[in-house]
């Protein structure tokens, strides 16, 4: 079951003018259900902007992308959440800082449902909220009325991935999601994303610097530069390689 | 104590503006010039309809309505034509100070002998004690109203747009139709207050809303203080900060007044009392 499908896309951005950029230079690709994809790459080879056109807040100049059998080329980001879930890269993007961590998984269950006038915050999902969040051993369960932005960036992020399976999610997409954490964070975050990819048996893409993580994390592997994809590695293949290989790439 | 009595009553007339610029900054980030206009046009309709003998049941419905679209259009303009909020808010106000004339017919409309909220209700004997009741039920009413709002799926959707589009986008929020809907019912809430007031002085005037945006700007300033001194995140708390605020303001206007500084000072009064709110929590820590 093919759950993204990229159909030679491409993006040019401020098309005609001197500040032209072509970020997505015709890329097909295609993603099956439950597969986790690594996307490494020099800055400017086009990551993020395909990964923003999954998510929909980047439309694309030409080509069309397909969610679960359906084309969503035209489809803002706002609607495409009902399939897909986002993890930014920067710890402020993903929450809400003056609302509590309460009010944010709140938002986060409701994520593919109407925004109605009724109270959704019950002593019942309280609970349901206290449990997800014990999971990662942070104590943050005791603080659920805090604001988020008492937080740091790496308790942030781990919550913001929390909150993405607190509602029916197909897709998560994770674009740079350590970048700005400490390195215990960084591996708390990992971990726990890797940890509901599958319990969750999610499609995810992972978009990440971090040559180690790109290494120790998926069964998909996907190099792009200049808005292609250079080289494409999935299952075996990714297993066979060693880190050193990686590195090369950059070489 | 007149002084006060009349001080405490206009600051219950103006929590609507309080209320309205409240949302609109959590939305936004900017307090809405829309207000100036809004503010003018719900005292506008009032006059014309009370002057026309209309219930209340028709009267209160058409000034929310009012404020309703006024916001509206500031948010539709922002949102649609990528107008700067700020401006967006500004080119609604100007319009509107001649849709307002054009609607009075006359800068002036005086509301003597009219049926009015103070008359409809009898209470007390005195005419103070009994307008003070009627005011406070009815902001009581509206506050409970805008808090359960505030505590609803929706109210927490709009509270999370002014503070991260993207995260809220990807929740599902269409934030074209939240910032429109805020502005709408913030600027209801606004024009109730030129609802209360024009009826509470007796008259609607043309230039009665110019400047009025700094009364809610400094009544919420005060609550904010307040709010980030003692750390509070309930909604309830929040807005019950945001009425004193609105109170609080209007008394120190009286305060200014009684101890005998001119009248004419009294907007440069305003203007460096909502100064010195803003600065007192940057004084404080020198971080």
């Amino acid at each position: 079951m093919k759950m993204i499908q990229l159909a030679d896309i491409h993006k040019v951005f401020n098309p005609g003018r001197p500040n032209q950029v072509n970020a997505v230079n015709g890329v097909t690709l295609d993603i099956v259900e439950g597969q986790f994809v690594v996307i490494v790459g020099a800055n400017g080879s086009g990551k993020t902007t395909l990964l923003d056109m999954i998510a929909g807040t980047v439309l694309p100049t030409s080509g069309n992308i397909a969610i679960n059998g359906e084309d969503v080329t035209k489809l803002p980001d706002y609607r495409r959440s009902q399939w897909i879930a986002r993890v930014f890269q920067n710890p402020m993007s993903g929450t809400a800082s003056d609302l509590s961590i309460l009010d944010n998984f709140r938002l986060a269950a409701i994520r593919t449902h109407r925004k109605g006038l009724s109270i959704g915050i019950t002593d019942d999902f309280k609970g349901r909220v206290k449990e997800k969040i014990s999971v990662l051993g942070m104590g943050l369960e005791n603080k659920t009325d805090q604001p988020m932005g008492t937080l740091s960036g790496g308790q942030r992020q781990a919550l913001t991935l929390l909150m993405s399976v607190m509602d029916t999610c197909n897709i998560l997409l994770l674009d740079e999601p350590t970048a700005a954490l400490d390195p215990r964070s960084a591996e708390l975050v990992m971990r726990t994303a890797d940890k509901l990819i599958k319990e969750y048996k999610l499609t995810a893409i992972l978009i990440t610097h971090n040559l180690k993580d790109a290494y120790n994390y998926g069964n998909r592997l996907i190099l792009m530069g200049e808005g292609q994809i250079l080289k494409d590695l999935d299952g075996s293949k990714k297993s066979a390689l060693k880190q050193n290989d990686l590195f090369d790439w950059f070489a | 104590m007149d002084f006060y009595l009349t001080a405490l009553l206009q600051g219950l007339c103006f929590s609507g503006i309080a209320l309205g610029i409240y949302i609109s900054m959590t939305i936004f980030n900017i307090p809405d010039i829309t207000t100036d206009g809004s503010y003018t046009l719900g005292a506008v309709v009032t006059a014309i309809l009370l002057t026309h003998h209309q219930p209340i049941y028709i009267t209160l419905p058409a000034v929310i309505t009012a404020g309703g679209i006024a916001g509206a259009l500031t948010g539709i303009i922002h949102t649609k034509l990528k107008i700067n909020a700020l401006l967006a808010g500004i080119l609604v106000m100007t319009a509107l100070y001649s849709v307002n004339l054009s609607l009075m017919g006359r800068s002036n409309l005086p509301l003597i002998n009219v049926s009015s909220l103070f008359t409809l209700i009898h209470m007390s004997n005195d005419v103070n004690h009994n307008t003070f009741w009627i005011l406070l039920i009815f902001v009581g009413v509206i506050a409970l109203k805008i808090g359960y709002l505030l505590k609803t799926d929706f109210g927490i959707a709009m509270r999370a747009t002014g503070n991260s589009e993207s995260m809220i986008r990807s929740l599902g929020v269409n934030t074209d139709r939240m910032k429109i809907t805020g502005l709408a019912i913030a600027n209801a809430l606004t024009a109730l207050s030129g609802y209360l007031i024009s009826q509470f002085q007796g008259f609607t005037d043309i230039s009665m809303g110019i400047g009025i945006v700094i009364a809610g700007l400094g009544s919420v300033i005060i609550a904010e203080t307040l709010i980030n001194w003692l750390r509070i995140t309930s909604v309830w708390i929040t807005l019950v900060l945001v009425l004193a605020g609105a109170i609080l303001f209007q008394m120190v206007l009286a305060v200014t007044l009684n101890i005998g500084v001119d009248a004419n000072l009294l907007k440069l009064v305003t203007a460096v009392f909502v100064l010195v709110i803003v600065s007192l929590p940057r004084l404080k820590s020198p971080l």
